[in-house]
């Protein structure tokens, strides 16, 4: 590592405190950067990372602390001061105008203009091709924002920082929303930057990608930095417990399963997607009770289609579904939840939660027209609000509020809100649709343990993920879906990873199809 | 050939009316692009055709008149940007009390300035807008009938003040501004994604601040084309209605300067047909037929709203410091 150069701290943040009201997002934080190094910043949801970055950049003023940048003292009042002193920050929601095109976005702010404010847009097109060039981060100048992969996007906004000429980049959360193939891709982009002089800060909570990528990590808990470690001399799970506080477990505890009978069965499942395509072709599966069936495959391939069409979300062209005996085909949304079927939606924040509403009102979403909750037309809130205190001391939802707005909740909370809401129906079948995107360790921990116990007590449960590694850790059976069908369904004692990957990216998916 | 004499007409009337609304579509392009929605168009295209009317006739100086009007809209216009980019209040909200104090504030100076009238004094013939380039036509002397008729239509069709031409200037302008300039694509990228800009540098607020006043100043003028060169006067109802139909017809041309302009020429033309029927000895109750346009605007919001997409954070309030 002798590209890092440790004369040269570029960055020192002496202790930094930032103060919302009477909650303290950071206390008394020390952080050194040097230059050439990729620094990691390490923390769960809510820590304070973030916040952390933003004083950095500009856009929280410290409470106390002091910022230097290149030795020199700088009191960062505002976005502007920070691109003036080099630093660049790729927020993790990103900073695009979706309508404007991929040049356009770049120069927004500082742009490349002939007479009278008119822009030369050849000339901006030019220096963002030589930029792209230099440090290989391959993009459409012409195209729309909109129109190109998240992967363009993030490469879009690195180059926008590059543009401005920064040295020192943050990159907040830099994976949340790549694919595989785009996470080998941008570790190696930072790798390309840190060796032509530039040094990264990236905020994650991302282990495996941390051992992948970075020098040194900074841990950050609850607000306060816990210690900064050399990445090469500790192990995940030494980053996981300074994380979290405490062991962390990877593998999810669980005895053999007791199968019972069939209680969920799909037959020649056929639905369209939004462009009136069939995406789900013929699509079948048993789910028995006291199982959890983990469904594989790349996103895309009907997932989201399939998952819509059992929780009657979307119409179903043919096919059949039986849940316990019962012919739910086409039955609305309401129907088919009473009839024994809960969800745990993909997008949590779009329809598991209406984010306006409080945690209680929140929690009856689904009964609010039934005893006790409304009697003849008239909501009781008394009763919701104990029921729902209720089920926030058993899931501990914090904070244990349940006249708090949803919204203001952290994700892993919100996701025990839906868990507590789905579960108090007690229903035969349970579709979890990627239900720990976004969490961090302790929050998957505790869905994982929860979709477990679910099991355990002889109920079924349908997993679809992406994630390849929560499948095989928490299923009993393996499903692989590739465009539209189940290609192979196996043991999950018996799978392997390579078998998998090759299934989802359609290998032998020829053979089935002849 | 009176078809040809009738198109002439019709298509004289339809520039002349498109014109006001034009300006304050403009105005509400700019607004919107920047994502404060306007419906105050109304109010500071009313207070414009007053402030128009009343200095033209004070100064007998229609081009003064003409910019003052401009400048009365913008005032207005501020307080909406006050409203609404500061104090981030809702933007229909304020835009409804800028409709109010348009017309209020208009009545209550015509009663103060012209001895307690409801309507400002018109102008000589000699102090409205000029019309350039009036009669230009009859220069080339025909004696082939059909030519002449021609030339006729063609004079009727000329036959307009230069509001008229300066309107569709100022499509152009409006339109090289937003998709050409530095500042346009501040504009946009503030009515789009704000926070995006501002992590960029740019200065939210005072963009907004200067589309919104841009807007009134164009709705001013709006006002102005309609007191001090359509007709000859301001009163009260005057603007009942096109500052809502300049905005429907911005909705209509998908917030683009040009597609605005198509909009107000279809309303133009309703207008126009609706003169020209009306000069006709056609049996149909002349409030009837004041109907259309705005059965052509309810028609047309029906039909393409729904489709239509305007900047993504339109009427959005902005707020710097909220994560």
């Amino acid at each position: 590592m002798n590209k890092i150069n440790f004369d040269n701290k570029v960055i020192e943040m002496k202790n930094i405190t930032k103060k919302f009201g009477d909650f303290t997002a950071n206390e008394n934080i020390d952080l050194t950067v040097h230059k050439g190094e990729i620094h990691a910043l390490l923390g769960e949801n809510g820590a304070g990372k973030t916040t952390l970055m933003n004083v950095l950049y500009g856009l929280y003023e410290p409470t106390s602390g002091e910022v230097f940048i290149n030795g020199k003292k700088v009191d960062v009042t505002s976005p502007n001061i920070a691109i003036k002193s080099g630093i660049g920050m790729v927020h993790q929601h990103f900073m695009l105008v979706e309508t404007f095109t991929v040049v356009e976005n770049i120069i927004l702010g500082m742009e490349e203009t002939s007479n009278f404010g008119v822009i030369d847009i050849d000339k901006a097109t030019k220096k963002v091709e030589e930029l792209s060039k230099k440090y290989g981060l391959y993009v459409d100048p012409n195209a729309k924002v909109q129109d190109i992969s998240v992967g363009m996007q993030q490469r879009v906004e690195i180059l926008k920082a590059l543009y401005r000429g920064a040295d020192i980049l943050i990159l907040d959360e830099p994976t949340a929303v790549l694919t595989p193939q785009e996470i080998e891709e941008i570790i190696q982009i930072m790798k390309n930057l840190t060796e032509q002089g530039k040094t990264i800060i990236i905020i994650t909570h991302k282990l495996k990608e941390i051992k992948q990528s970075a020098d040194y990590c900074t841990i950050i808990r609850r607000g306060k930095k816990i210690d900064t470690v050399k990445v090469d001399d500790v192990t995940e799970e030494d980053l996981a417990s300074m994380m979290v506080g405490r062991e962390v477990s990877f593998k999810v505890d669980k005895k053999d399963p007791e199968i019972g009978d069939v209680v969920l069965e799909i037959d020649k499942l056929v639905v369209k997607d939004n462009r009136g395509l069939d995406i789900v072709k013929e699509l079948s599966l048993k789910l028995n009770k006291g199982e959890i069936l983990g469904i594989a495959g790349i996103d895309g391939n009907g997932q989201s289609e399939l998952l819509e069409a059992l929780t009657g979300l979307r119409d179903i062209e043919s096919g059949k579904v039986i849940l316990d005996g019962k012919d739910i085909t086409n039955l609305s949304p309401k129907e088919i939840m009473e009839s024994g079927m809960s969800h745990i939606p993909e997008d949590r924040q779009k329809r598991g939660l209406v984010l306006d509403f409080t945690v209680a009102e929140n929690m009856i979403l689904e009964n609010y027209h039934k005893e006790p909750f409304s009697q003849r037309g008239r909501l009781n809130h008394r009763i919701i609000s104990s029921f729902a205190k209720e089920l926030i001391e058993k899931f501990d939802v914090r904070p244990q509020n349940d006249k708090q707005i949803a919204g203001a909740l952290s994700g892993g909370n919100q996701q025990k809100v839906i868990l507590a809401r789905e579960i108090s129906n007690d229903p035969e079948v349970l579709i979890a649709a990627q239900p720990t995107r976004g969490l961090d360790v302790g929050a998957i921990e505790y869905v994982h343990r929860f979709l477990v116990d679910q099991r355990d007590r002889g109920k079924a449960v349908l997993l679809i993920s992406f994630e390849l590694d929560e499948v095989m850790n928490l299923s009993d059976r393996i499903g692989v879906i590739f465009d539209g069908r189940i290609v192979d369904i196996m043991d999950a004692k018996k799978a392997d990873e390579k078998t998998i990957g090759y299934l989802m990216a359609g290998g032998g998916a020829e053979d089935e199809s002849e | 050939m009176k078809i040809l004499n009738d198109l002439g007409s019709i298509i004289g009337i339809t520039l002349m009316y498109s014109a006001p609304l034009i300006y304050t579509s403009l105005g509400g392009v700019l607004s919107e692009n920047a994502g404060v929605v306007n419906i105050g168009l109304e109010g500071m295209m009313t207070i414009g055709a007053f402030a128009g009317a009343a200095v033209a006739y004070f100064t007998q100086n229609p081009w003064l008149g003409f910019i003052v009007a401009g400048l009365a809209g913008g005032a207005l216009a501020l307080l909406h940007a006050i409203a609404c980019v500061t104090f981030t209040a809702d933007h229909v909200v304020s835009g409804i009390a800028i409709n109010f104090i348009g017309p209020g504030l208009a009545l209550f100076l015509t009663k103060m300035l012209f001895d307690g009238a409801a309507m400002t004094l018109p102008l000589d013939l000699d102090h409205k807008i000029p019309r350039p380039l009036n009669g230009i036509f009859s220069s080339i002397s025909v004696s082939n009938p059909v030519l002449v008729k021609i030339v006729n239509a063609l004079n009727s069709i000329f036959n307009q003040y230069a509001t008229v031409y300066i309107a569709f200037i100022l499509v152009f302008a409006v339109w090289f501004l937003l998709y050409k300039t530095k500042t346009g694509l501040r504009i946009r990228s503030v009515g789009e994604h704000p926070r995006a800009a501002d992590t960029l540098g740019v200065n939210v607020y005072k963009i907004k601040y200067l589309a919104v006043i841009l807007s009134g100043i164009l709705a001013g003028l709006g006002g102005a084309a309609m007191s001090i060169a359509v007709i000859s006067n301001y009163r009260a109802t005057l603007i009942s209605g096109q500052g809502f139909i300049a905005l429907a017809a911005m909705i209509f041309g998908k917030w683009k300067p040009q597609g605005a302009m198509w909009g107000c020429l279809l309303f133009g033309a309703a207008q126009g047909l609706v003169v020209h029927l009306g000069g006709t000895d056609l049996k149909v109750s002349s409030q009837l037929l004041a109907m259309i346009p705005y059965i052509i605007t309810l028609i047309i919001l029906m039909g393409f709203v729904g489709e239509a997409r305007g900047p993504a954070a339109n009427g959005e309030p902005y707020e710097k410091n909220q994560g």
